[in-house]
C-alpha cells in the first residue's frame, strides 16, 4: 500500500481533473464523493513488511465481506460517482474472487488499479486479471536486490518474484508503478531502484518515506532515517527526475519528521478520499481504526456508502477547520494543510485532536524530532514482523547481527 | 511491447491505450480521462477529437471531418490537432495501432 495514493493525487497539471472537478462544486456540495476510493479486499498477506500501513489489529479473514458483499459495495460506489477504485490489502490476489470482483468492476464501468506485492500471481492470473479489465498495476519493491529485500519482506525469494511479475505486466501491456517503500536499512540503495524501474520499463516509481503509525512507529528505531540520508535522497531524486522526463515519472514523498510543515494526510480528513477496510468498516484513511474512540459504520449496516461519506460522526469529527485548536485554529496554513495527520496525532500525543506533532508550531514537535533523530543514530536495526499473531520480532542469525 | 515515445503526424492512426479511458462522468456532468490513479477532465475540442481516434481514421481524415464541420482552413485545424494529441501521447493517453497486432 503507497502512501502516495492515499494522499490521493488524483491528477496534476492544467488539466487537473480534480481541481476542475472541485471548482464546478457549489459551497453546499464541498463533501462530493471522491473521484478514488481504497479497496483493502483483505488483510492476509504473505509478506511481513515492518511499516505495513495496515492497522495493528488486523482483520481476521473471517470478518471479510464476501465476494458479493464486495459486488454489491462496487456497484453503489460507481452509482455515487466513483471513478477508479484501488484494490489493495494486505495482498489483494490472496482473495480466490479476485478476477471476478475486478470483473464487476469493469462491468459496472470502474477503473481499476492492483496494488500488490506479486508474489502470489502466476501468469495466467495476471491474463485473467488483464482481461477481466484491469487498467494499472502497482507492485511494491523492498530493495534492489534479493539480500536487503527479502528481508525486509520477511518472505524468501520474494524479490525474485516481484521482477518476474514485473516484467508480465508489461509483456501484457498494462501500465506499471513500481512502488518503493524507504527507510534506514534500503535508502542506500536508492539510486539502483530508480534504475530497476527503468529497466523494468516502468511508467512510474514512488519513492515513499516510511509514514509512521501502527505497524511502522512500533519499528520506528530500526526504520528512521538519517537526516544526511533525507538530504541524499531528496538530491538523488531530483536528479533523476529531471533525467527521466519522458521516460519514468517520479512521485516523491518526504518523510514528516523531517519537514517543517504536516502533510495534508489525505487531502484532508473526509475531504477527498475514503477507504474500504476488509470487514466493510468505511474509514476516512486506511489508518483511522488505530485512534479508538471513533465509531466507523460498515456497510454491513443499514447505512448506505453516502449516508457514511455525508453525515457519519467519525467523517464529521475533523472535517474541515471547525474542529481545530490553536496552533492550527488561527494558523494561515489551517486550509493547505488541515492540520496534518490525525493518525499521527493520536498515535505520538494520545489524543486526534491536536495539532499533528510533524508541525513545527507543534508543541511536541521539538521533542519527538529530537528522539527521532536519536533513534536514527542508534543501532537498532531488528524487525517486528507484521502478522496476525500481533508481530514476531526478527531473530539475530536473519538480521545477520 | 507498445512504445510510450510516439510522433503524431496525419498518418498516425491514434487511439486511446487500454489504460485510458474517455467517459463521460454522470454524476459531474463532465467528460473524463481516466487513467492509473489520475482523472482529467479535457476540454470539448479535446473530448470531440478523442472520439475520433478510433484507431481506424488517420489524423489526416480527422482534420478533413474537423474542417469540413466547423468550416475553417484546414492548414490551421491539423496544426491544432496535431499538437494535442502530441501533448496527449507525450503524457502516455495516446498510443497507435501497429500493424502487427490484430
Amino acid at each position: 500500500m503507497s502512501d502516495t495514493l492515499a494522499d490521493n493525487k488524483t491528477s496534476t497539471g492544467p488539466s487537473d481533473g480534480l481541481a476542475v472537478l472541485e471548482s464546478r462544486r457549489s459551497a453546499a456540495e464541498t463533501y462530493g464523493i471522491p473521484l478514488a476510493v481504497l479497496l483493502e479486499v483483505t488483510h492476509r498477506c504473505p509478506l511481513q513488511c515492518p511499516y505495513c500501513s495496515n492497522p495493528v489489529e488486523l482483520d481476521r479473514g473471517s470478518t471479510e465481506l464476501t465476494t458479493e458483499e464486495w459486488k454489491r459495495v462496487l456497484s453503489e460506489l460507481a452509482e455515487l460517482g466513483v471513478l477508479q477504485v484501488h484494490f489493495s490489502g494486505g495482498e489483494p490476489t490472496a482473495r480466490k474472487d479476485i478476477v471476478e470482483l475486478v470483473q464487476h468492476a469493469s462491468d459496472v464501468g470502474l477503473y481499476s488499479n492492483l496494488i500488490t506485492s506479486a508474489v502470489l500471481l502466476t501468469k495466467d492470473k495476471l491474463s485473467a486479471l488483464a482481461d477481466a479489465g484491469l487498467s494499472h498495476v502497482q507492485i511494491s519493491f523492498q530493495g534492489n536486490e534479493p539480500v536487503v529485500a527479502d528481508r525486509v519482506a520477511g518472505l524468501k525469494d520474494a524479490h525474485r518474484k516481484k521482477l518476474e511479475v514485473a516484467r508480465w505486466t508489461r509483456e501484457l501491456e498494462l501500465p506499471l508503478t513500481v512502488n518503493a517503500v524507504m527507510h534506514r536499512q534500503n535508502l542506500h540503495q536508492l539510486s539502483d531502484i530508480i534504475q530497476m524501474a527503468v529497466d523494468l520499463d516502468a511508467d512510474r516509481l514512488e519513492v515513499a518515506n516510511v509514514q509512521y503509525y501502527g505497524w511502522a512507529l512500533k519499528n520506528r528505531a530500526a526504520l528512521m532515517p538519517t537526516i544526511e540520508q533525507i538530504e541524499e535522497t531528496s538530491r538523488i531524486v531530483e536528479e533523476a527526475q529531471l533525467r527521466l522526463k519522458g521516460t519514468l515519472a517520479i512521485d516523491y514523498v518526504v518523510p514528516d519528521y523531517y519537514a517543517l510543515r504536516p502533510k495534508k494526510c489525505m487531502g484532508g480528513w473526509g475531504r477527498q478520499f475514503f477507504n474500504i477496510s476488509p470487514a466493510g468498516k468505511v474509514l476516512p484513511c486506511h489508518a483511522a481504526e488505530s485512534i479508538t474512540g471513533l465509531e466507523f459504520e460498515s456497510v454491513r449496516s443499514n447505512h448506505s456508502i453516502a449516508w457514511i461519506w455525508q453525515n457519519s460522526e467519525a467523517f464529521n469529527r475533523y472535517r474541515g477547520t471547525g474542529w481545530m485548536p490553536e496552533p492550527c485554529k488561527s494558523c494561515e496554513f489551517r486550509e493547505v494543510d488541515y492540520g496534518g495527520c490525525r493518525c499521527q496525532a493520536y498515535a505520538l500525543t494520545g489524543d486526534a485532536g491536536n495539532t499533528d506533532p510533524a508541525c513545527a508550531l507543534s508543541p511536541r514537535h521539538e521533542q519527538i524530532f529530537k528522539q527521532a533523530e536519536q533513534e536514527s543514530a542508534g543501532s537498532q536495526s531488528r524487525f517486528l514482523y507484521r502478522n496476525f499473531a500481533g508481530g514476531t520480532l526478527e531473530t539475530d542469525e536473519r538480521n545477520g547481527a | 511491447m507498445a512504445s510510450r515515445n510516439i510522433s503524431v503526424s496525419e498518418t498516425s492512426r491514434p487511439k486511446l491505450p487500454r489504460h485510458a479511458k474517455l467517459k463521460f462522468d454522470e454524476t459531474r456532468q463532465v467528460w473524463v480521462i481516466l487513467a492509473p490513479e489520475r482523472v482529467l477532465a479535457p476540454d470539448e475540442i479535446a473530448v470531440e477529437v478523442l472520439q475520433l481516434c478510433d484507431g481506424v481514421r488517420s489524423v489526416a481524415q480527422m482534420v478533413d471531418t474537423l474542417a469540413e464541420k466547423y468550416a475553417a482552413p484546414r492548414e490551421a485545424i491539423a496544426t491544432d490537432v496535431v499538437a494535442m494529441l502530441q501533448d496527449l501521447a507525450d503524457k502516455g493517453f495516446l498510443t497507435e495501432v501497429r500493424e502487427s497486432t490484430a
